[in-house]
């Protein structure tokens, strides 16, 4: 048993850290969000140029072949730095279908997402759903060779930026059956695709995206037509673990800024660090954050392992991630008295950012009984 | 000892019912056709808050909590339980506590004549828009800290300093301020309570954006500012027994019980629409268990406050209990705002105009369903409601010191 990072993941930390601290400090990153673009399409330049938009892929296919610890450093890190870029979106979600859909698929696109060329987006939740991975409504028709698509998918997290979307849609079956889920890849500007795009409260974008009567190629499927459940069920719970990496990132920020901040505000004539009720406070950050570190390596380390024990590290990861990040995040504000609730210091958004992790494919109570059920 | 209600109060109920009906309306709604939120203008913000304010003030109902000679009305607790109540059910615009809850009561206890009849009138006729100059940078929690200070010149005091977290002083038209009179003894025996005209050279009001993405509080900075010496209120120096007169005022209002009533069945509506495995999110038994220990814990508080407000009306002035209201209120309030959000899922994330614009009723097209519109803001939002009006940590050691004698 060995939990210390190999020679080459310490490589891997030290580049995305110098790439941060030379392009995202706070104000870059303020000044990114109100850009147009709502990103920096010069910063996910600079990532495919890090080879860090290759992390998960097969040399093969022209990736840097690491693992989910490798991705684990890259999502751990942007977490730290409050990264607007969609790389968990990009890479790890669309990257994770990917990885598994044809020769002739991986050929076409894999090379596209490596280069920076394209940035991709799930588009999977429906306003009916909630997080029940099944609750599909949106509808593709097969007629000969095409499929038709029509529905809605709701708040699909870096859409405006995307090229290209993966789109489950039913094509058998009920509401809420797992069998008959098809995943097709989709181009954005394809005929009858229409978003409504927004800013979200965490400084992302996202977008509203209807499909009305889009013609989709079948060789534009992944996988088998109506099986795609158990892959969509494993290709989150990687985007999981990586979304945990990201908050355990934000997390450290937001526990270092608050026992800085009590060590040198003065009241009382004392720094209110000194009071034991705040200390205790902080204590318990800090045990939560080392719960939820603990709870990210596992599930990292549990990615590859048999379905029902994957999906159990999965659940029980994102419920101690979730509590966490309530607590932390809500205990960082209130320590930072009124500065914690400005929009000018960084803790707020790290609050905000926490906030937004925890509904994102699920929050603790769906995650509790998905854990109950795979125990 | 009863809860009853007797036959006058219900028609009392119904007369209020009738009367909120007939006179509120949301501001803006039927007005301007605001489609850009920048396009709302301070002014009419400030008209728009200030509507139902107005209304009341017409009617005679506008300040329950003041003694009738001052345009107080002669409303037993359990009337104002009712009012409070039927204004929560109908979502009536919040009033502006400034005037009327923080600075009134203290004007009547320890103004002078000629300050009733100005400050007073001013602020029933919601002419004069109060604001609250207490927090310093140097001085949140430890109030007594504070540094900004008036010197006594001839006929006047000259007042330098900086205010933080003054909310709503946009809008203000005057400002009630602690300063520092004198550094001998204790900090807090040099301390007076002084009435700042906002239109006097010298003071500047720097806003201040918060994680909720609105405009609420802000910075004032007072550089060789002239106030009157006859608007200092009280002897100079006994500052510090006017402000914690007023804190003490500030704790009570600050429970809110019936607005958090609304906003529990609020919740339970929108979880009653949303659904979860094909079934509406209330029948799901963690949340639904969530929501109702929720509500009884609202439902201790209530009865509370009404324990608190039964003394009061017998004359014994809220005491350092009124530390429990302000603590479970918000700490209520925060967990409604934490479930509503828990509640809507997915449209958590879309963020489209700051709240305090929503409130006042644009008409910005919306993403996802109608309820979740600035739910997710109004969480972040509510954070602060532990921070201010002394944080929940010092109301705690209120009532550890006042309360338990430790």
């Amino acid at each position: 048993m060995d939990f210390s990072f190999s020679e080459e993941q310490t490589l891997l930390r030290n580049t995305i850290q110098s790439f941060l601290q030379d392009n995202y400090d706070f104000d870059s990153r303020k000044a990114i969000i109100q850009s147009e673009d709502g990103m920096s399409k010069e910063n996910w330049q600079q990532l495919a140029e890090l080879g860090l938009l290759g992390v998960p892929f097969s040399e093969a296919d022209g990736g840097l072949d690491f693992g989910p610890v490798e991705t684990m450093i890259v999502a751990e890190e942007f977490g730290k730095g409050l990264v607007i870029e969609p790389y968990i979106q990009t890479v790890v979600t669309c990257g994770g279908f990917l990885r598994r859909a044809s020769e002739s698929q991986r050929q076409e696109h894999l090379s596209k997402i490596i280069s920076g060329e394209e940035i991709w987006a799930f588009a999977h939740a429906e306003p009916q759903g909630r997080f029940n991975l099944s609750d599909i409504k949106v509808n593709a028709s097969k007629n000969n060779d095409e499929y038709s698509l029509n529905g809605h998918k709701c708040v699909v997290s870096g859409a405006p930026w995307a090229q290209k979307l993966i789109v489950s849609a039913r094509t058998s079956g009920d509401q809420s059956d797992k069998d008959g889920i098809s995943l097709f890849i989709v181009d954005k500007s394809a005929e009858g695709v229409s978003l409504r795009d927004y800013k979200t409260v965490d400084g992302s974008m996202a977008s509203e995206v209807t499909f009305e009567n889009v013609k989709i190629d079948s060789s534009s499927i992944i996988g088998e037509e109506g099986k795609a459940y158990d892959l969509i069920e494993l290709v989150v719970d990687e985007t999981i673990a990586a979304l945990c990496a990201e908050a355990i990132g934000a997390m450290s920020v937001l526990n270092d800024a608050t026992v800085e901040y009590c060590k040198t505000r003065k009241q009382f004539g004392q720094p209110i660090g000194k009071f034991q009720v705040l200390q205790h406070r902080m204590v318990d950050m800090f045990m939560q954050y080392e719960q939820s570190v603990s709870m990210t390596y596992m599930v990292n380390l549990k990615l590859s392992e048999d379905e029902l024990e994957r999906r159990k590290a999965a659940s029980g990861a994102k419920v101690q991630i979730c509590n966490a990040s309530k607590f932390i995040g809500q205990s960082a504000v209130q320590l930072h008295g009124g500065m914690g609730m400005t929009d000018e210091l960084n803790v707020g958004h790290y609050f905000k950012r926490l906030a937004m992790i925890e509904t994102q494919f699920g929050n603790a109570d769906h995650h509790l009984k998905k854990y109950s059920s795979a125990s | 000892m009863d809860l009853e209600f007797t036959k006058s109060d219900q028609e009392f109920r119904e007369e209020v019912r009738q009367f909120i009906a007939n006179n509120f309306s949301q501001p803006n709604a039927s007005g301007q056709n605001i489609e850009k939120y920048h396009e709302v203008t301070s002014d009419q913000m400030k008209e728009g808050i200030l509507e139902w304010h107005k209304t009341l003030y017409k009617k005679g109902w506008l300040a329950p909590h003041w003694p009738e000679e001052y345009g107080g009305v002669d409303w037993s607790i359990t009337q104002r339980y009712i009012w409070d109540q039927e204004c929560a059910n109908a979502g009536t615009t919040p009033l502006i506590p400034f005037g009327l809850t923080m600075l009134g009561p203290v004007i009547i206890a320890y103004g002078n004549d000629h300050q009733k009849d100005w400050v007073l009138k001013g602020i029933l006729s919601g002419e004069d828009w109060w604001c609250q100059g207490y927090s310093e940078p140097g001085a949140g929690s430890d109030l007594a800290s504070l540094r900004t200070k008036a010197e006594k010149v001839g006929d006047h005091y000259i007042v330098n300093g900086h205010k933080i977290w003054t909310t709503l002083a946009q809008y203000a038209d005057w400002m009630f301020c602690l300063v520092r009179t004198s550094s001998d003894g204790k900090p807090q025996e040099g301390i007076s309570f002084l009435l700042i005209d906002m239109k006097t050279p010298g003071i500047d009001v720097k806003p201040i954006i918060t994680v909720d993405g609105g405009h609420e509080v802000n910075e004032v900075f007072l550089e060789d500012v002239k106030v009157p010496v006859e608007n200092l209120v009280g002897e100079e120096n006994m500052g510090w027994t006017i402000a914690k007169f007023l804190l003490g005022n500030e704790r009570t209002g600050i429970a809110g019980v019936a607005r958090s009533k609304k906003a529990i069945s609020r919740l339970k509506e929108i979880a009653n629409a949303e659904y979860n495995d094909g079934k509406p999110l209330m029948v799901d038994p963690s949340f639904n268990q969530k929501v109702t220990e929720l509500e009884v814990e609202l439902t201790a508080l209530e009865y509370t406050e009404l324990r608190t407000l039964a003394k009061e009306s017998k004359g014994e002035g809220p005491g350092a209990e009124s530390s429990i209201l302000k603590i479970k209120g918000t700490e209520i309030q925060q967990k409604i705002s934490e479930l509503t959000l828990e509640a809507i899922g997915n449209y958590a994330s879309p963020y489209l105009t700051p709240l305090s614009v929503r409130s006042f009723g644009s008409n910005y097209p919306e993403v996802g369903p109608d309820y979740s519109q600035g739910v997710a803001q109004n969480y972040f939002g509510m954070r602060k409601t532990s921070i201010y009006g002394g944080s929940n940590e010092i109301q705690r050691n209120i009532i550890a010191k006042m309360v338990l004698g430790l």
